[in-house]
């Protein structure tokens, strides 16, 4: 086996609270109302430092929500890591723009729910949420800051993707992410609520495509695709415990951010050991890392090191099985059923979302 | 908006807010750090980079390498425009 190389990245989770309450939130269903205090994040971003990431990605829940974000922004650029902060933008006026900025942030990307203002609240759960965001977008530009848009599509907003794509260049992103769903956690959840036909994914691909040539040194475009029409599945995470950490609120280490979902395995916190030991000897993180652990068809396929095996969390949730072949990949046994389910649900009546919340107190 | 760069003799070529050459300590190798990116560029390109001051032109940055390399100096300038040009076009370099 190769010598174990150091994380190139961090998603630093900083709390779980976020005023919307999109349906695809990628936060687990058990959402977590503890948090680390700003010391204990100064501490993960020095031990990340010293143990070789190059990129903190600041998010959540919505990472504004946090008084110390300039604080930790301004930590991060003390230890020379290049800081991303992936928001909402609902938060943000004016003079955070610039407190962001001045703090010594390298980079915003703001999420939008599509083009239409209403269609785009009701997904967001929150009334006013794109008016906000607009303008969030133009404070972060004036204040210099470089801007990604992510554009998350799914059934509902893939028809108006062109005019998403136009909007991005109107509010001076430089890239545009668009990002159909994932499906685990809340986006599982509302599976049948946001999947789009073959037909729909097929034109959004052929958009993209056309936009890229159009754009090209104007917008650049990003695009994640839905695997569930996908013949091989993606390369989750660049390969569990290969590339990425994530730290949640409470400051528990993760491969990624689903992995809560896996039952067996336990995840380490950063208030009981460094970053780099869990990195290294975590059970958590050696137990789906490299390709000793795979089955077939994953042991002796020719892209086991490509894909690495796909997404740990989607091989759970439709198969049964964590350490099961991604059923994203043609060759796995439940595949044909992944593919079945996709079709039958985006051809359906969308059902209601079940909106992304907090649990109540009294439930806890 | 963004307006479209290019890359011409008289350019005087920078990093953009948002993209930084770093040594990578850990690693021991230059990393363009960008959004949601991390290149590693070759000898060359980090000589290249390293010259991306918003000063020194196109035409200035192929005069030094030509020189530090011993090649022929119109060779040098197609290569270092050729290789901006692709960097502007992804969006971490600018003039």
């Amino acid at each position: 086996m190769n010598p174990l190389e150091p994380p190139l990245a961090l998603l630093a989770e900083l709390t779980h609270r976020c005023p919307l309450q999109c349906p695809y939130c990628s936060n687990p269903l058990a959402l977590e109302r503890g948090e680390l205090d700003t010391a204990s994040w100064q501490r993960v971003l020095d031990e990340a430092a010293a143990l070789g990431v190059l990129q903190v990605h600041f998010s959540g829940g919505e990472p504004t929500a946090r008084r110390d974000l300039d604080a930790l922004i301004a930590h991060a650029a003390k230890r020379k890591l290049y800081s991303n902060l992936i928001t909402s933008g609902v938060l943000v006026d004016g003079a955070r723009a610039r407190a962001l900025a001045d703090a010594g942030l390298d980079h915003v990307q703001i999420s939008v729910q599509g083009r239409e203002p209403v269609a785009a609240d009701r997904v967001a759960g929150y009334r006013g949420a794109q008016a906000k965001k607009r303008t969030a977008c133009a404070h972060v530009r004036k204040a210099g800051l470089p801007l990604t848009i992510n554009a998350v599509m799914h059934r509902h907003n893939l028809g108006e993707l062109e005019a998403v794509v136009a909007m991005a260049v109107e509010l001076g992103a430089a890239r545009l992410e668009v990002a159909h769903v994932q499906y685990y956690g809340w986006g599982l959840r509302n599976r049948a609520a946001l999947m789009p036909t073959r037909a729909q994914l097929e034109a959004a691909t052929a958009t993209v495509a056309a936009a890229r040539e159009r754009l090209k040194g104007v917008l650049a475009i990003d695009y994640v695709v839905p695997d569930y029409y996908a013949r091989r599945p993606k390369a989750c995470m660049g390969g569990w415990g290969r590339r990425f950490l994530n730290v949640s609120p409470s400051g528990r280490v993760l491969p990624c951010h689903a992995a809560e979902t896996i039952p067996g395995l336990a995840f380490e916190s950063v208030t009981e050991r460094s970053l780099s030991e869990i990195w290294r000897e975590s059970e958590a993180f050696k137990r789906f890392r490299g390709t000793d652990w795979m089955p077939e068809p994953c042991r002796s396929c020719e892209r086991r090191e490509i894909d690495w095996g796909g997404c740990r969390c989607q091989a759970l949730a439709l198969a049964g099985d964590a350490a099961a072949t991604d059923p994203a990949c043609e060759l796995s046994p439940h595949h044909a059923a992944l593919v079945e389910a996709a079709e039958r649900e985006s051809a359906g009546a969308a059902p209601d979302f079940a909106y992304r919340r907090m649990p109540d107190r009294a439930a806890v | 908006m963004n307006a479209p760069v290019r890359i011409e003799a008289s350019s005087a070529p920078r990093l953009p807010r948002g993209v930084k050459l770093r040594f990578d300590e850990q690693r021991k190798r230059w990393t363009l750090l960008a959004p949601e990116r991390v290149f590693v560029p070759d000898e060359i390109a980090v000589e290249i980079l390293q010259r991306c001051d918003g000063v020194a032109t196109v035409d200035a940055i192929a005069d030094a390498l030509a020189a530090k390399y011993g090649s022929a100096r119109e060779e040098v300038a197609r290569d270092v425009t050729e290789m901006l040009q692709d960097l502007a076009d992804k969006g971490v370099v600018t003039v």
